[in-house]
């Protein structure tokens, strides 16, 4: 509650009182940073702006980042100007090193305030880890939940037999040697094609304890060397011949639909279900795992120490993770992002609900998903990042 | 009486010259104080000066961080070439056409299929061209698997290819146009039948008898303009996100990348990059003054060896090739834009998507509403705005631009002839250290900025030759300067003006970098939303939102048009 104390005159942010926080909320303006480059996912999230508008009276104006890491740069900026109140951002999509960094530089409001939410009552923190620690780093309560996600690849049974798609990084490098140009990832510092990098340094690293600790400069290079060499061996066989790559997943998603690509992933267990929903693959794609395991983590909300509207940035968190914002995002012609709560811990009727959803036909069960692979510390993703471009990023 | 006229004359020739100082003046305030603000809003941070962030000290820190950056040299030099070949390449297409062809049939009518071109936004013009090439594009799709025996689209590298070479082609596609236009407003002021007689009864071929003739006097005229064109293709955003290489991005992307984080270090490094930018302007255009010099003294050396090159055929029919292949790319570009507009699965290489669904369009119209209401907000206040002061900056002074002595409006092109990605930056850094939110006036004030200037120049040429004896007659019934103004001059120009105002309109809505910048991603419009979902790659939504950004424009010159028609239905004369 010192946190809570600390955060001034947003009084408001009396979280135990939850109708004063409706109540000072009401006229607030919220602007929610998030990633703007898919098309459901901006639609799904004006859609909850328009709810909260209509409910509660609270207006959403989506900024839509094409990295979240400016809108940590903002926070940042607005802190060493000594803007500690009336920041720009309101409520922030986060995970991850974004996270990490804002909760080492104290930019985030807290801590606690997401487990006391009226929906947290909901969420499954038991069976899902990730809830609770965000690529290593403990929550703390500092940002809430919104939803899951699983790296899972895609192909076109029209083109590719699931007799010999890859089970592993190892089988992937020989799978791409023998269909030249025909697999590719989303160029780093992209989200999709850093996680790619993360899912091969975990599957070949010589010590995984390693990873779940900050980097260690010293052993760092020899760290990552086999994630490298097999970079080195993949690239002459990637898409282009690694001389351009994906922008991101929605690009790789075309190239699949176009057959540039023949085997694509993304974090999303239902993007390829979506996808097809929405006429942009053919009906032919499924969706298949690596037999080891492939990584996964949960994505959050959280609010700058400095926002302008916390109250209003509370209702729309707390919107988000309801069990009816929860049902419509799960939904595959919608988005299709998995939920964060416990069906077991849900009333009946949004328990049915969500056991009426159909997740499409491209969609793995939960069963069929395999193992989850925890993330790597975000210290590694960075380093990894800059890695990267110092080595591949002119192409030629 | 006939001394009071005498009188007055005398008045009117001793006024202008006071009066130019006074529009120069106008004109130094409105464009010239921004961009050099912009400017020393770039170079002060760039040695690590920026007291609001916490720079006191020139340093030269941020430079050595700059060239640090992996692969920063090779993004300078993409852009650099990539720039002077666009500029040669389109100056070269349109000086060849109009050296071929000026006067005859053939010119007219590739006149007429050019001009609409450039009110096609470049970002627009882009995706066209994008989605025309690409290997999983239309073009691969007509002649596959046919031709080709392609039933999977070809692993090439185009677009963004690493030479930059589709972004070349992109860009001269929309330079073409611009200067073709440009170079149309200063061809009444040389003698070309009379020369091109001459030269032909001297045994010239059409090229090379314009090109000792008249070329001198006409490059002269658009030298400018061919400026103004260089520094766009050498600094360019919007089009070389789309089209141009990735690994590395050409130094202007990244600059735009890194002033995109609001991170103080990341201003500096922006600083740092745009001011090397401004370097790599300077250097081109010193490259181009020394091409200048060669192709001077190549033209003297032809005229002195009295050599007629009398067989150009070929060299005509490729510039007309490419005249209409510019036109061609971005009118078939657009047709498919609003065919994936509007597709369904549409799977390689079929030539025609399998079904058509309104789906596109009806998920993103709700989304489209705010950036739209936006666009055409900026655009409408801008050029109207932009229209009123070109009005009285006329009235005051006379005719600008192209007339006898060039030298009055010089200025206009100074936000043209100074790279965007650096002062526009530099202005940015100002307003946020003043403490400013992004907001619409400051949007609305840089595309005034850039509005302007194309807004003067198109009205100039109508205002120069309206009959001078219409306002004589008017000043003869005793009217004032004001009234003949208001009820002569500007009703018989309301076809040029709707125009000029069509043209600001247009200018405003394929501003990306300005916008992008100064409204700090809080305000979009349909051109920074279609420029970002570039990256995206789904195809239908970029058709939605390329279709629109070129649509806007079209509108505009439409109304312009019929804009007349309505208002002077009763009066026939008036309605041309």
């Amino acid at each position: 509650m010192l946190a809570l104390g600390l955060a001034g005159k947003a009084a408001a942010a009396d979280i135990g009182n939850w109708d004063a926080v409706v109540a000072e909320a009401k006229g607030q303006t919220v602007y929610f940073n998030a990633w703007g480059g898919s098309e459901n996912i901006n639609a799904y999230i004006r859609w909850a702006g328009d709810e909260l508008k209509s409910r509660y009276g609270v207006s959403v104006v989506h900024v839509k980042l094409d990295d979240t890491a400016k809108a940590i740069a903002t926070v940042l900026a607005e802190k060493s100007a000594g803007k500690d109140e009336g920041g720009s951002v309101d409520l922030v999509w986060i995970n991850g090193e974004n996270f990490a960094a804002m909760k080492r530089e104290a930019l985030l409001y807290g801590p606690g305030w997401a487990t006391k939410l009226p929906s947290w009552r909901y969420v499954d923190h038991e069976n899902k880890p990730t809830v609770l620690k965000d690529f290593t780093i403990p929550t703390d309560g500092l940002e809430s939940p919104w939803g899951g996600a699983k790296l899972v690849f895609f192909y076109d049974t029209g083109r590719t037999k699931a007799g010999e798609l890859p089970r592993s990084a190892a089988e992937l490098l020989k799978w791409a040697e023998a269909n030249p140009g025909r697999f590719s990832y989303p160029q780093p510092p992209d989200f999709t094609g850093s996680s790619f990098l993360k899912q091969v340094l975990t599957e070949l690293i010589h010590n995984k304890a390693k990873l779940q600790h900050p980097v260690d400069d010293a052993t760092f290079q020899a760290d990552v060397a086999p994630l490298f060499a097999y970079l080195d061996k993949l690239t002459p066989f990637l898409w282009r011949k690694g001389k351009a790559y994906p922008q991101n997943y929605p690009d790789m998603k075309q190239k699949l639909a176009d057959g540039e690509l023949d085997i694509i992933f993304a974090f999303n267990p239902a993007e390829a279900s979506s996808a097809i929903a929405n006429g942009e693959l053919p009906d032919t794609v499924r969706s298949f795992v690596f037999s080891g395991g492939t990584l996964g983590n949960t994505h959050f909300v959280a609010i700058p120490y400095n926002a302008t509207a916390k109250a209003g940035a509370l209702l729309l968190a707390d919107f988000l993770l309801s069990p009816e914002a929860q049902l419509r995002k799960q939904d595959p012609k919608v988005w299709g992002d998995p939920t964060v709560l416990s069906l077991a811990k849900l009333p009946a009727a949004d328990r049915a609900a969500f056991g009426r959803l159909d997740l499409g036909v491209a969609t793995l069960g939960p069963d069929e998903l395999g193992p989850m692979l925890d993330e790597p510390h975000p210290d590694w993703m960075t380093r990894i990042e800059a890695e990267w471009t110092r080595r591949y990023g002119a192409g030629n | 009486m006939a001394q009071a006229i005498k009188r007055a004359r005398r008045e009117a020739s001793r006024k202008p010259g006071k009066r130019r100082l006074s529009a120069n003046a106008f004109l130094v305030l409105i464009l010239g104080l921004p961009v050099f603000a912009g400017v020393a809003g770039v170079i002060l941070p760039a040695f690590g000066y920026l007291p609001a962030l916490g720079g006191l000290h020139l340093k030269l820190a941020h430079l050595t961080e700059l060239a640090q950056q992996p692969h920063i040299l090779r993004s300078a030099l993409t852009g650099f070439f990539a720039g002077l070949i666009t500029t040669f390449a389109a100056l070269a297409i349109v000086g060849g056409f109009v050296a071929g062809f000026a006067g005859t049939s053939v010119f007219t009518r590739i006149q007429h299929l050019v001009s609409p071109l450039l009110a096609v936004p470049h970002a627009a013009a882009a995706f066209a061209l994008a989605f025309l090439v690409a290997p999983s594009g239309f073009l691969m799709r007509l002649i596959s698997p046919e031709l080709t025996g392609f039933t999977r689209p070809p692993d090439w590298l185009v677009p963004n290819d690493p030479y930059a070479l589709s972004m070349i082609a992109g860009l001269v596609t929309k330079e073409v146009p611009f200067l073709f236009l440009v170079t149309l407003a200063a061809l009444p002021q040389l003698a070309v039948s009379r020369a091109g007689q001459l030269t032909a009864a001297l045994g010239y071929g059409r090229i090379s008898g314009f090109a000792v003739s008249l070329w001198p006097a006409l490059y002269r005229q658009i030298r400018l303009p061919v400026f103004a064109v260089l520094v766009y293709s050498v600094s360019v955003v919007d089009v070389a996100m789309i089209l141009g290489p990735q690994l590395p991005p050409t130094l202007p992307v990244r600059i735009a990348q890194w002033a995109a984080y609001h991170d103080p270090d990341q201003r500096f490094l922006a600083s740092a990059g745009a001011l090397l930018q401004l370097a790599v302007v300077l250097a081109a255009m010193a490259v181009w003054i020394a091409l200048e010099r060669l192709g001077k003294i190549a033209l003297a050396r032809l005229t002195h060896s009295g050599r007629r090159l009398a067989r150009d055929g070929a060299v005509r029919v490729a510039s007309a090739l490419a005249m209409t292949a510019c036109a061609a790319v971005i009118f078939v570009g657009l047709g498919l834009l609003a065919i994936w507009s509007v597709a369904g699965l549409w799977p390689f290489p079929d030539a025609l998507p399998g079904q058509l669904t309104p789906e596109t369009w009806l998920r993103t119209l709700p989304r489209l509403w705010a950036p739209l209401g936006t666009t055409i907000a900026l655009a409408l206040s801008a050029a109207s705005l932009a229209l009123l002061s070109t009005i009285l900056l006329l009235y005051r002074n006379g005719t600008a631009g192209g007339d006898r002595t060039p030298g009055h409006y010089r200025l206009l092109y100074l936000p043209l002839l100074v790279p965007e990605i650096s002062f526009v930056f530099g202005l940015q850094i100002l307003i946020v250290s003043a403490g400013f939110t992004p907001a619409f006036p400051s949007v609305f004030a840089i595309h005034f900025l850039f509005v302007l200037p194309y807004v003067l120049l198109s009205l100039s040429a109508p205002w120069r030759e309206l009959d001078p004896r219409f306002e004589t007659i008017a000043a003869g019934f005793g009217k004032s300067a004001l009234e003949i103004l208001l009820t002569v001059r500007l009703p018989l120009l309301f076809r040029a003006c709707l125009t000029a105002l069509a043209v600001g309109f247009s200018v405003s809505v394929s501003l990306y970098l300005p916008t992008l910048l100064i409204g700090g991603g809080r305000l979009t419009t349909i051109t920074t939303e279609a420029v970002a979902l570039a990256s995206g790659g789904d195809r239908r939504v970029i058709g939605v939102y390329a279709l629109l950004q070129a649509f806007l424009p079209f509108l505009a010159f439409l109304v312009a048009s019929l804009g007349p028609q309505l208002l002077f239905r009763n009066r026939r004369a008036m309605r041309t």
